[in-house]
């Protein structure tokens, strides 16, 4: 048993029978004489053990021999400076382990929306083609994929679509950069009408998700993009108002119906359906006679309804077209007349 | 008695072994091996400044001409780096520059905007590469569809001075031979680069986006006029 007394005489955490000064006693002794700051940190216990290490090897002779006249050694640290350097130094792991945190929380998120980008091509073609169209049976809820990939795809197939649309048209914005408003409106679009939709389905107790809603407006948007992409190279007017009506009535049609059979009830479907068929079809309206072209000189009555959120350059178009984009015009105009022609 | 000190005494070597020499963990955790691997065993700092550049200079140059002859090797994805990509980004950016419609206003994609969309783009093209299922990270897919601009940019050269002769139909159609060429190059660079990294059934939802945002690039850079 002396040999053990003597063995706890030299054990790291000092035992009991050392008398707790210097900080190289037990945590539970110490822990009135460490400051605040860093009084139950585990890095802090890493020090002291690190440093109990060292005054170990120093010798048992050395710790009682240091402590009387040393007035650097208030508290068991090395004066005020060490004080200081230790809570900067702590501080900043502090700041670099929430740093380190907030950026695995966002590597984190992505992981979030990892389930719904598991998709096939396959699968992404046939809900492209199922999109136009609509369902036979409202009796039971349909089903609606829920997933993202396919209508962010469709989004920015669409922004692309509308760059090129104002190219041609050549809009001038002052306030701002071509992509930033194509981008800006498909995706405030995409977004805030599936909001705005999800709200409605709160208010009127319809059974549809956010993902849904999102998931079922990202593919109506194919609607658009096919109507868009002939309308913005080929310009008649007869032919943009048919299309307009088939195809956006088409994707609207199919819209509705998933949102029919998935709400009880006359008035809250009639709320639901019309908002989302007017917001859609007047969607596509817009988008066409933003940037639409004037060509002969034709101008709509209807572009000053639409007022639109840039500004544009009252111009004449035979004087100031350049030979280019109208050459650009012409050969696409006549390699796609030629191709409808065959058809 | 002599069994109890025995085991007291063993128990008391373990206690030694235990806290006290207990070291907290720490290490880091270091990224992909990058071009500095190389240089194991001597620091870059001693060396002089013509001979770091010259190796950077020469790693760049070594990719280019992957992207020129894209074979599926891994070069590019082993060794990444931003170097490349961010010249192409300046130039294009800057031929780019200063075609305007009408001169008064800003009417052609000014710096700041083909910077964005080169940048932003290929961000959402990673992420959405990562999101499918893919194994490449974030630098590596950054670098390569950077590296892969280069055709379009050579076709913006190219454009640049075919419009110095005027702008005609002949030149139109040069212009648009050109353009659609070096699109067709990058796309097929950049998948023979990134397509390994993904599952076999699902490159076609990967090639896609990358497509179209060349595409876009292409399509910025046929719309080019000078100003008058």
């Amino acid at each position: 048993m002396s040999a053990g007394a003597k063995n706890t005489n030299t054990e790291p955490w000092g035992g009991f029978d050392d008398p707790p000064v210097q900080g190289s006693g037990s945590a539970v002794i110490d822990m009135e004489n460490m400051d605040d700051t860093s009084g139950s940190s585990f890095e802090d216990m890493g020090e002291m053990h690190q440093r109990m290490t060292e005054e170990e090897e120093e010798g048992p002779g050395g710790a009682p021999g240091e402590e009387p006249g040393d007035d650097g050694e208030f508290l068991g640290m090395k004066g005020i400076k060490g004080q200081l350097g230790r809570q900067v130094a702590d501080e900043v792991w502090q700041a670099g382990k929430r740093e380190a945190s907030k950026a695995f929380n966002l590597y984190a998120n992505i992981d979030i929306l990892r389930p719904y980008f598991d998709v096939e091509p396959v699968q992404v073609r046939s809900r492209l083609i199922e999109s136009m169209v609509p369902v036979r049976t409202i009796a039971f809820p349909q089903k609606v994929a829920g997933e993202l990939y396919g209508p962010m795809m469709l989004v920015f197939t669409l922004v692309a679509i509308l760059l090129h649309g104002m190219k041609t048209s050549q809009t001038i914005i002052r306030e701002g950069t071509l992509m930033g408003t194509a981008i800006g409106t498909c995706f405030g679009y995409w977004l805030g009408v599936s909001s705005f939709i999800y709200f409605l389905a709160y208010l009127v107790n319809s059974q549809i998700t956010m993902l849904q809603t999102l998931s079922l407006l990202g593919y109506g948007l194919f609607g658009h993009c096919v109507v868009l992409f002939i309308t913005y190279n080929i310009h008649f007017h007869f032919l943009f108002y048919g299309l307009w009506l088939l195809v956006g009535g088409l994707s609207t049609l199919r819209m509705v119906a998933v949102l029919l059979s998935r709400t009880v009830g006359q008035t809250p479907r009639l709320v639901i359906c019309g908002s989302l068929a007017a917001l859609h079809m007047l969607f596509l309206l817009y988008l066409h006679f933003t940037y639409h072209k004037m060509v002969e000189g034709i101008l709509d009555t209807l572009e000053g309804v639409n007022a639109p959120p840039i500004q544009r350059v009252a111009r004449d178009v035979p004087a100031l077209a350049p030979a280019a984009i109208s050459v650009t015009l012409n050969t696409t105009l006549q390699t796609l007349g030629a191709l409808l022609q065959s058809h | 008695m002599a069994e109890a000190d025995g085991s007291s005494r063993a128990f008391l070597g373990l206690s030694d072994v235990s806290i006290s020499a207990d070291i907290p963990v720490e290490g880091d955790i270091s990224m992909p091996p990058t071009s500095s691997s190389k240089d194991d065993g001597f620091s870059t700092l001693d060396e002089p400044v013509k001979d770091t550049v010259l190796r950077d200079l020469k790693a760049v140059g070594n990719k280019f001409v992957h992207v020129l002859y894209p074979k599926k090797s891994k070069a590019l994805l082993r060794d990444w780096d931003l170097w490349g990509p961010l010249l192409l980004c300046v130039t294009l950016a800057l031929l780019l520059q200063g075609g305007s419609v009408d001169s008064k206003d800003d009417g052609g994609p000014q710096f700041a905007e083909v910077f964005v969309i080169i940048w932003f783009g290929s961000l959402i093209i990673t992420l959405n590469s990562k999101l499918l299922g893919g194994t490449i990270s974030f630098f590596q897919s950054l670098c390569v569809l950077g590296y892969c601009i280069m055709p379009l940019t050579v076709a913006m050269v190219v454009c640049r001075i075919v419009l110095l002769g005027g702008s005609g139909t002949v030149s139109f159609v040069v212009r648009l031979v050109v353009v659609c060429a070096s699109f067709g190059w990058s796309t097929f660079a950049s998948t023979a680069f990134l397509a390994d990294s993904q599952p076999q059934n699902r490159k076609a939802l990967v090639v896609y986006p990358v497509f179209l945002f060349y595409f876009v690039i292409g399509w910025m850079i046929l719309t080019f006029a000078p100003a008058q």
